[in-house]
């Protein structure tokens, strides 16, 4: 059981194409602007890993990567925006408004039980949220498609009675059905060679997404000595025995934050935005990126003075008064 | 003192924010009445986001509700499951007011944030509920957002994503969700509101130099306007706290 391996330390380009493949089902950690595990992203872009089916509730800015990139066949989805920088993310919108991606709406709470069924082994969660809305009414991915493939469950969501007649006083729950990814890649603070993870600041849905996976990779700002994530072990919130592979990359949720590490680049994103409104603009983005050899090729160029505006301060966890205009 | 519609918006929003409110806040404006409320009038009053962050010091404007500036000094910070869990809670979760935003608004208070045209080959692609539809599935009581004009209240949804009072009085409860729904709206004109037997909207007061008949002319359905009352202006008090302690950077402003 290669789970239970002392040392999964790889290298990201290796974890990569080791994991993920052509048309394989993958969700991605973190929250618009916070955490992405943008290392990852990039180097699916660089490999040029095609038809992704994608599971997230709102991650923005790797999302928006992944699809403006061409990465990605279907999506699964809650939210698809970056805060201030893109209140809908501009690839993303595009997309979708030009058919060029399949998509499917669910809520955040709906998508994070989702993964959470995924987790338990259970095919389903209930829920009340969305009942009488267009959510449970239309459906993106038609029955036709879900029935065609056995990736997708035959339903988008479910409407019962509750089977508890009045308890709870509810009458009737939506039904979602449970995600496992073939990948799950999230960006935590530390992690050990084993591949026990320690965030900080909000986990999100992190937790449930790596747990419902058949397999993870950690990128990680810092490794961790062999016994040190042992000692105040209550602060850890993934054992090893989750985690296939553990890779190592500073700045690795770059350009968006990392609680207490750095802060989201507001001169990234707000470039990204303007590149990914215009077609030329983007393709040249997307040539710049692709020429760059792996993460730290992209932050050399990104430069010190820039990395060094986002350091967190050590009392707050973010950079205190940066200029976000 | 002169003021802008936005600064007139947030203030008119943060009136609505009780001391005892546990605020669920979304990004943009909501954010800042949220944070105007806490500095002006309500200081107990609790913020905290679909995230899983609870009562930060918000001492800068978030730029979304994951931005790292949620994250400090909270009473507790978890993941999404526990958010929503705050606001289902049969304790807690009767003290929420939960703040949103939309594309459209019905004249029921439902809310579209997903598409424009056919949701099939749409025209305008938007963001899609995030935690929305949940939030407005789930609180007894939340505040809208909203531009006042015609091609965003209108008659027909494109798309329903988060519930309001569905088809009416009955239209909540018919669809099994927990009673509540939207209580006010609040535009860059008005301040509508629910009328408590029919569950439709109506003019519940205007912004200073603002007639009903403006407000009639920015919509693409017909409200009860005979309620309608003159709203007070921000104060200078108001105004200094919202731009020199919320939002100095003018990020939202």
């Amino acid at each position: 059981m290669t789970r239970l391996k002392k040392d999964k330390v790889m290298n990201l380009k290796a974890a990569v194409s080791a994991f993920v493949r052509d048309g394989c089902h993958l969700s991605i950690g973190g929250f618009t602007l916070n955490r992405n595990p943008m290392a990852a992203v990039y180097e699916i872009i660089r490999q040029n890993i095609k038809k992704l089916h994608l599971y997230v509730h709102s991650n923005g800015q790797g999302v928006d990567e992944l699809i403006g990139a061409g990465c990605v066949a279907r999506i699964e989805v809650a939210y698809g925006g970056t805060g201030k920088f893109a209140a809908t993310c501009i690839r993303f919108r595009k997309a979708v408004e030009q058919g060029a991606i399949q998509i499917e709406d669910y809520t955040n709470y709906q998508m994070t039980l989702r993964f959470l069924a995924g987790a338990m082994g259970v095919p389903f969660l209930p829920t009340r949220s969305s009942l009488g809305t267009d959510i449970i009414a239309k459906w993106g991915f038609s029955r036709e498609i879900r029935r065609a493939e056995p990736g997708l469950p035959d339903h988008k969501l479910v409407v019962m009675d509750n089977p508890f007649p009045g308890w709870g006083d509810t009458d009737q729950v939506v039904l979602v059905p449970a995600i496992c990814p073939d990948v799950t890649i999230i960006h935590v603070h530390e992690a050990d060679r084993r591949g026990n993870c320690r965030m900080q600041g909000l986990t999100f849905a992190d937790v449930e997404q790596a747990k419902a996976a058949r397999h993870v990779i950690v990128t990680c700002e810092r490794l961790a000595g062999d016994d040190e994530l042992r000692h105040h072990s209550d602060q850890n919130q993934i054992p090893f025995i989750h985690v296939d592979a553990v890779v190592p990359v500073p700045y690795g949720a770059y350009p968006t934050a990392c609680y207490r590490y750095y802060d989201y680049d507001p001169v990234y994103l707000k470039d990204y935005a303007g590149a990914a409104k215009n077609d030329e603009r983007y393709a040249a983005y997307l040539a710049r990126l692709r020429a760059t050899a792996d993460h730290q090729a992209l932050l050399d160029g990104v430069g010190p003075a820039r990395l060094a505006m986002i350091q967190a301060d050590p009392t707050t966890g973010y950079a205190v008064d940066l200029d976000r205009r | 003192m002169e003021y802008t519609l936005k600064e007139m918006m947030a203030i008119t929003a943060a009136r609505e924010i009780k001391n005892d409110d546990i605020v669920f806040c979304g990004t943009g404006i909501s954010m800042l009445a949220a944070m105007a409320a806490k500095n002006i009038h309500a200081p107990e009053c609790v913020i905290f986001f679909e995230t899983g962050a609870i009562d930060a010091k918000l001492e800068e404007i978030p730029l979304a509700v994951a931005d790292s500036r949620v994250m400090y000094h909270t009473a507790a910070n978890g993941g999404l499951l526990e958010a929503f869990a705050t606001m289902q809670n049969r304790v807690t979760g009767a003290q929420v007011l939960g703040i949103l935003g939309a594309a459209q608004i019905d004249k029921f208070g439902n809310l579209n944030s997903t598409v424009i045209g056919d949701y099939f080959s749409p025209e305008t692609r938007f963001s899609g509920s995030g935690g929305g539809c949940d939030v407005a599935s789930f609180v007894p009581r939340s505040m809208i957002f909203m531009q006042h004009e015609k091609r965003k209240f209108v008659k027909q949804l494109d798309y329903l994503t988060s519930p309001g009072h569905l088809d009416g009085p009955d239209g909540r409860r018919k669809a099994g969700l927990p009673a509540g729904g939207p209580q006010c709206v609040v535009t860059n004109l008005a301040v509508m509101r629910f009328d408590d037997h029919t569950k439709e909207m109506y003019l519940d007061g205007c912004y200073p130099g603002i007639e009903p008949r403006t407000v009639l002319d920015h919509m693409a359905f017909v409200v009860d306007v005979s309620r309608a009352r003159p709203l007070a202006p921000p104060s200078a008090r108001e105004l200094k706290i919202l731009r020199e302690k919320c939002d100095p950077q003018r990020l939202i402003l």
